[in-house]
């Protein structure tokens, strides 16, 4: 398995006392494999994807990455996983808005150390931005910002992809494109897939759905 | 990696390159400043370390003549036959260059560094050689002896054998001896060899070194005041440049940067950026302190006689100064941005945190610091002493009034607030006071420039008042007469005797008075001294006492000094001991003095005759006394009329504070400058916030009128505000610093004219500085305006 | 201007090539010593300003009444720029005092320099008086003299009575200095008796002991080739005195010479017979100098044993060198002094 999540609980501290958000979450996902994570506002859907990236720590359970225990890790490492094996999309796409969208593109692969020109140009092609790639991100559209985030992502040629509402931005038209895209990619690249969405309608393109019930798996 | 990062961070002052010319250009301003000055002190201090390594002023004790004039060649032979270690010293003009002549043979340590490879031998025998800087020996007239250059030597100063040296001047005495730290044992006491000479000890720190201290001391402080305002634009620079950045910082720790690398790539980035500014700042200061040396070096030769060399050269003192200060301010605007950027965690709890708000427990925070260094500042009022608890003082006082002037402001515009009436005038008190920590850094700026700028021209106004009544008062006789020798004198004393309303001869002598070397003068009884001697104390009648043998005068300097006051006996000469009858203002002269009566004069010196005179007569007859003095052969120049002589003597005066008030200049232009990149900087974060009143009905005209009413009102309660402390800076810097420094206290004169004028060019400074900003704002396209509405999240 | 560094210029040691203490340089315009010329006095007691250099060196073997051994040295050098004597600050004659106070364990010592021309230092015939500062030798005629000198740590004051005659080294005075001819005028006063007070950091010292006086001149005593010398004045138990110099060359044997004193003053010269060898050596900062010798003139009878009372007694003055009371045990028992100059 690249991806398993084992009894993951994880809770925030709120005004009165811990708020459980995970309560026990076990996952887990085959390289190549797609999976859609639904749920409701506030079902830890999000928090769950912070997790697996190493953004964050759960308070118990075991999260390995390609045989990693990602739980066990420090900073450095996390980091490490972060830029090496794990591409992630946002919801606000998280561009750096002072460098252009080539450089933008090849950010993580360089961070990375396997920038592949080739590689980023095929990207930026496939996903309409070739273009584009001397504009600032604020010059383009969300969709093609959040082309742009994506095509960062799989250029550092992850083999697990996170994308966290990557279309929740996005008009609905955008949003089918973008989407279309990047499952396509994805697949194109043999990378794992796991997308947090609240539509169902997206996670239905997806191999496998999972919902998200008050921090456990429906 | 490294280079990926690098990148992204740099590639932020692409986007944002009036935060780079901000940084840079304030970073450069202040360490040019700093620089500048300290080049200036580094030039002077040189100057008058070559001037006593010449003389060996201030290591070596002088043995000279009592009664003034020169040691004969026997005596100083008498002294070295009977042990004493010193060495003979003979100064003179050369031209336009100071002459001395030294004994190499005998001199202690190495008081005239010359170059290696000096030939003693050329340098003893023959025509002699004379050694000086390439500039001085280019003045050199001709001569036999062969010139050397040799850089270590004093500026505007040749040095050589003692024996050239006497055959250039035409002369056979000594004037000095210097006394050789290390004496042989069982050595008479001095008056034993060589009665009539007397020993005077080493001076701590030379003469000229005390009081050029002072004036060294002031440029410091103006250049760390300078410094002071620099940083406060660096700090909000980088400041904003960090907060602006967090965004994109996340991001990059998200997608695997770890945050050590980050935060070290951001330090070295700073780094680069302190070490860029400071370096063109050095190039500033250089060109500072090339424009304003030769007024120094005017300054301090005319005030003190310290030669000063008028040309800079780069030394690692004042240049590595500059660096490490731009350095160390950079890390100090920097530190707790960085600080800031380590702690932030990865995941973001709330949105973007509006830049430099000041957060409540920051503003108490704030306003205990000011509180307690107004109360050191009072501490240092009531009990310290000395120039360094002067300075101090200064420094608590500003920083404290820096720190508080926020909060004060902050309640100001909460009370106008409350008194506002009507809808506008509520959002404008709002919204003003809502920008006031954006700007606070700006306006800190400007206060401290405004208070050095009041402060310091009050000092000049005042000593400048001070100083022509006081002229007025010394200056009195019409013409000034020097004669060459003692015959002359009688015979020209004679000729005028019947031709002037009154003679009065000058003559001083280098004493000892309560163990402070001192010179004294003679009064001869006149009525000349009591319409014009104006006295900070005296006895009753002190002229008619003085007349009559029955006390002694002295001034500020010597009464502070030996802390003598009205009534305590002076001891004059062996067996006279009279009191102090009155202790007269003295401004400019670094020496004390003691006035005694002519006849008693002649009785405790009885070989001097007066050789000048002062002359009363009718402003009228000046030209003809003029031309029947030159008609008797006296040259030109050894007739002086109190006109061009109160000129004189007030050129010199202007010119000491010429480098003060450029500097004065300079302050009130960066904290303009200041200003003006605030507002630039918040006019994009405020577009969100005017927007919503636009909308609502104000035309952007209006509103940009608004924002420069608002700076011209921050501006104007600043300028308010930086009133009394400008005048507690005068008050230190008359009644502290200056008491310190030369021993005597100025009346303080205050200036409303020069004080209006001040703050009406402040307020012409945030009027232009908001303008620009203002100008953006009213030609914002409406689609701009509105772009706000769809943007927000 | 440092001392120092003048005096290195004004006697370049530094020129090694010109010999120890520039006394090999040339001799321009400056007289030079004639043999067959008779010494006269008290003339010749006087100053010679027509040669380059001159001094008048005076050392003494001394002791506490308790036996506690002490030297002293008192030595005024004239060297001159010019051939001329002049009147005033211009004069070329520069003068230069040494002075020294040695025991087994400390060794005190201070220099003084003066320009000639102004009247701080020189030297008078008769009566006999030779100053530097308030540094003097002096007496009513030259059998009787007090000598005394200062310095921040040391004083001394000391009366000189001749017990025997004048000596001439050399032939009557003429006293050549290597085998190309240098030469000097040389004699000496080796009979002194010597009483007085060392004033010292730890007190007063009464003293009484023996004297050695010497005063030669000369434009250029040394060969160039000559780097230093080692000098010897010795006085043995039986009366007789032996004064040895020889001049050591970098890359050749050097020149020797001795005069044999007999008690009553006769004086025998020995050219190339007087052999000194170095037995031991200290290290003073980095220098390497011989402190034991063994001295033999065979033609006398002497081998003995020289050896330094002190090691340390090294005037690091201008030039520097080395000059200190010695010891003698051997075929001949006594003490006297020994100067070494050009070690480096």
């Amino acid at each position: 398995m690249l991806l398993e999540l084992r009894d993951i609980k994880k809770s925030f501290t709120g005004a009165e006392g811990p708020v459980p958000v995970l309560r026990g979450v076990d996952l887990a996902l085959g390289a190549g494999e797609s999976l859609a994570l639904t749920g409701e506002s506030g079902s830890g859907k999000s928090t769950l994807l912070h997790l697996v990236g190493g953004l964050d720590r759960p308070d118990s359970g075991r999260i390995t990455v390609a045989g990693e225990d990602v739980t066990a890790l420090d900073d450095r490492g996390r980091a490490a996983l972060r830029r090496g094996t794990v591409g992630v999309v946002f919801q606000q796409f998280n561009l750096i808005p002072s460098l252009d969208i080539a450089a933008n593109i090849a950010f993580q692969a360089r961070l990375a150390g396997r920038h592949d020109a080739a590689l980023a140009q095929d990207l930026a092609e496939r996903l309409g931005l070739a273009a584009h790639l001397s504009k600032y991100p604020e010059q383009l559209s969300g969709g093609q910002q959040q082309r742009t985030a994506i095509a960062r992502a799989l250029a550092a040629r992850p083999r697990l992809v996170l994308a966290d509402e990557p279309t929740g931005n996005l008009d609905e038209a955008t949003a089918e494109a973008v989407l279309g895209a990047m499952l396509e990619l994805v697949a194109e690249t043999g990378a794992a897939l796991l997308m947090v969405t609240h539509s169902a309608h997206h996670a239905a393109r997806m191999g496998r759905r999972l919902h998200l019930r008050a921090g456990r798996i429906a | 990696m490294n280079r990926a990062v690098l990148l992204a961070l740099l590639s932020h002052w692409r986007r944002a390159p009036l935060q780079l010319f901000t940084l840079i250009a304030g970073l450069a301003l202040a360490t040019g400043l700093w620089s500048g000055v300290q080049a200036i002190n580094a030039e002077a201090r040189a100057s008058y370390d070559a001037a006593a390594a010449t003389l060996g002023e201030g290591r070596f004790a002088r043995i000279e003549a009592a009664a003034g004039g020169e040691i004969p060649r026997a005596r100083y032979v008498a002294l070295r036959r009977a042990g004493w270690q010193v060495s003979p010293v003979v100064q003179g003009r050369l031209g336009p260059l100071r002459l001395v002549g030294i004994d190499p043979l005998t001199a202690p340590g190495e008081i005239a560094p010359v170059s290696e490879g000096a030939d003693i031998s050329a340098f003893l025998t023959g025509g002699g050689q004379v050694f000086g800087r390439a500039e001085a020996l280019e003045m050199l007239p001709e001569i036999d002896a062969v010139p050397v250059v040799a850089p270590e030597v004093a500026p505007n100063t040749v040095i050589t054998d003692i024996s050239v040296a006497l055959r250039l001047l035409d002369r056979e005495g000594i004037d000095a001896l210097l006394v050789d730290p290390e004496q042989p044992q069982g050595r008479p006491a001095l008056e034993e060899v060589a009665p009539g000479l007397s020993l005077r000890a080493p001076q701590a720190g030379s003469e000229v070194g005390r009081l050029t201290d002072s004036f060294h001391l002031n440029l410091t402080a103006f250049g760390l005041l300078c410094f002071a305002v620099g940083i406060f634009i660096v700090h909000g620079a980088v400041g904003l440049a960090f907060e602006q950045r967090r965004p994109v910082l996340r991001t990059m720790r998200a997608l695997g940067v770890p945050l050590g690398r980050l935060v070290g790539l951001m330090l070295a980035e700073m780094a680069a950026l302190a070490l860029i500014a400071g370096s063109l700042g050095v190039g500033l200061g250089w060109l500072l302190a090339s424009q304003l040396l030769p007024d120094v070096a005017a300054t301090l030769r005319g005030l003190y006689g310290a030669e000063v060399a008028g040309g800079l050269t780069l030394r690692p003192s004042w240049w590595l100064s500059g660096l490490g200060l731009a350095l160390a301010g950079t890390g100090l605007a920097a530190g707790a941005a960085l600080w800031r950027i380590a702690t932030m965690p990865l995941l973001a709890a709330g949105g973007r945190r509006a830049w430099a708000m000041a957060e409540a427990r920051g503003a108490l925070w704030q306003g205990a610091a000011a509180l307690a260094l107004f109360a050191l500042a009072t501490g240092l009022a009531l009990w310290g002493e000395g120039l360094v608890a002067g300075f101090a003082l200064l420094g608590a006082g500003l920083v404290a009034a820096a720190l508080a002037l926020p909060l004060v402001l902050g309640a100001v515009l909460a009370g106008a607030a409350r008194l506002a009436r009507g809808a506008l005038a509520q959002w404008f008190w709002a919204d003003t006071r809502q920008q006031l920590p954006g700007l606070s850094l700006a306006l800190m700026a400007l206060l401290l420039a405004m208070a050095a700028n009041i402060g310091v021209s009050t000092m000049v106004g005042s000593f400048r008042q001070t100083f022509t009544g006081f002229l007025d008062q010394r200056l009195a006789p019409e013409l000034y007469v020097e004669t060459a020798d003692d015959a002359e004198a009688r015979a020209i004393a004679a000729f005028l005797a019947p031709r002037v309303r009154s003679v009065l001869p000058l003559a001083s002598v280098e004493t000892e008075i309560a163990g402070q070397p001192a010179e004294m003068n003679l009064a001869r009884p006149d009525p000349t001294y009591p319409e014009n001697w104006r006295f900070l104390q005296s006895v009753e009648r002190p002229w008619q006492r003085l007349a009559a043998r029955e006390g002694a005068l002295i001034n500020e300097q010597l009464a502070r000094r030996a802390g003598l006051g009205l009534g305590d006996p002076l001891r004059l000469g062996p067996d006279t001991t009279l009191p102090v009858l009155g202790i007269y203002g003295d401004y400019g002269n670094p020496v004390g003095q003691v006035i005694v009566t002519e006849a008693l004069f002649a009785e405790l010196h009885p070989g001097i005759v007066p050789r000048r005179f002062g002359l009363r007569l009718d402003p009228d007859r000046v030209p003809e006394i003029r031309a029947a003095l030159e008609g008797r052969g006296l040259p030109p120049g050894a007739i002086t009329d109190q006109a061009a002589l109160k000129r004189f003597s007030l050129q010199v005066f202007e010119r000491t504070f010429a480098v003060t008030a450029a500097l004065n200049v300079l302050t009130l232009a960066v904290a303009g400058f200041a200003i003006l990149m605030s507002l630039l900087t918040l006019a994009a974060l405020r577009l969100p916030q005017l927007a919503p009143v636009w909308a609502l009905g104000l035309t952007r005209r209006r509103l940009a009128a608004l924002e420069m009413a608002r700076a011209v009102l921050l501006a104007a309660l600043t300028a308010l505000l930086a009133l009394p402390l400008g005048l507690a800076l005068a008050w230190v810097l008359l009644s502290v610093v200056n008491v310190a420094a030369f021993g005597w206290r100025l009346p303080m004169f205050v200036f409303p004219a020069a004080y209006g004028w001040l703050g009406l060019f402040a307020l012409l400074a945030a009027a232009a500085a908001a303008l620009w900003p203002a100008i953006r704002l009213a030609r914002t396209p409406p689609a701009v305006l509105l772009g706000v509405f769809a943007s927000e999240r | 201007m440092n001392a120092r560094i003048l005096l290195l210029l004004c006697l370049p040691a530094a020129a090694q090539a010109q010999g120890f203490a520039g006394l090999g340089g040339a001799a321009e315009g400056f007289a030079l010593p004639e043999r067959g010329r008779a010494l006269s006095f008290p003339a010749d007691h006087g100053a010679h300003p027509a040669f380059r250099i001159e001094w008048w060196y005076v050392t003494a073997n001394l002791e506490t009444p308790d036996g506690t051994p002490y030297g002293l040295q008192w030595t005024l050098f004239r060297s001159a720029l010019a051939p001329r004597d002049t009147r005033g600050w211009d004069s070329p004659q520069l003068w230069l005092g040494h002075a020294a106070v040695t025991s087994a364990e400390t060794h005190h010592y201070t220099q003084r320099l003066a320009r000639g021309g102004i009247g701080q230092a020189g030297v008078e015939p008769a009566p006999f008086e030779a100053w530097i500062d308030d540094w003097r030798m002096a007496g009513p005629d030259f059998d009787d003299l007090t000598l005394s000198a200062s310095g921040p740590e040391f004083s001394y004051e000391v009366t000189l009575d001749a017990q025997g005659p004048l000596v001439r080294h050399g032939e009557a005075g003429f006293s050549v200095k290597s085998a190309e001819g240098q030469a000097s005028h040389y004699y000496s006063q080796p009979f002194f008796t010597a009483r007085g007070t060392l004033h010292l950091p730890e007190g007063p010292v009464e003293v009484s002991g023996s004297a050695w006086f010497d005063h030669e001149w000369s434009s250029q005593p040394l060969s160039d080739r000559q780097t230093g010398w080692d000098w010897f004045s010795l006085s043995f138990e039986s009366g007789a005195k032996l004064m040895g110099f020889q001049l050591r060359e970098a890359e050749a044997a050097g020149y020797s010479y001795a005069s044999w004193i007999a008690p009553d003053g006769a004086l025998t010269p020995y050219v190339e017979a007087f052999e000194a060898e170095p037995l031991e050596t200290v290290d003073l900062d980095g220098i390497e100098v011989p402190v034991r010798w063994a001295v033999r003139l065979p033609q006398e009878g002497v081998a003995v044993e020289v050896e330094a009372l002190n090691a340390g007694a090294w005037n690091a003055l201008s030039p520097p060198y080395w000059e200190g009371p010695v010891t003698v045990s051997g075929s001949h028992v006594g003490e006297g002094y020994l100067e070494m100059t050009g070690y480096e």
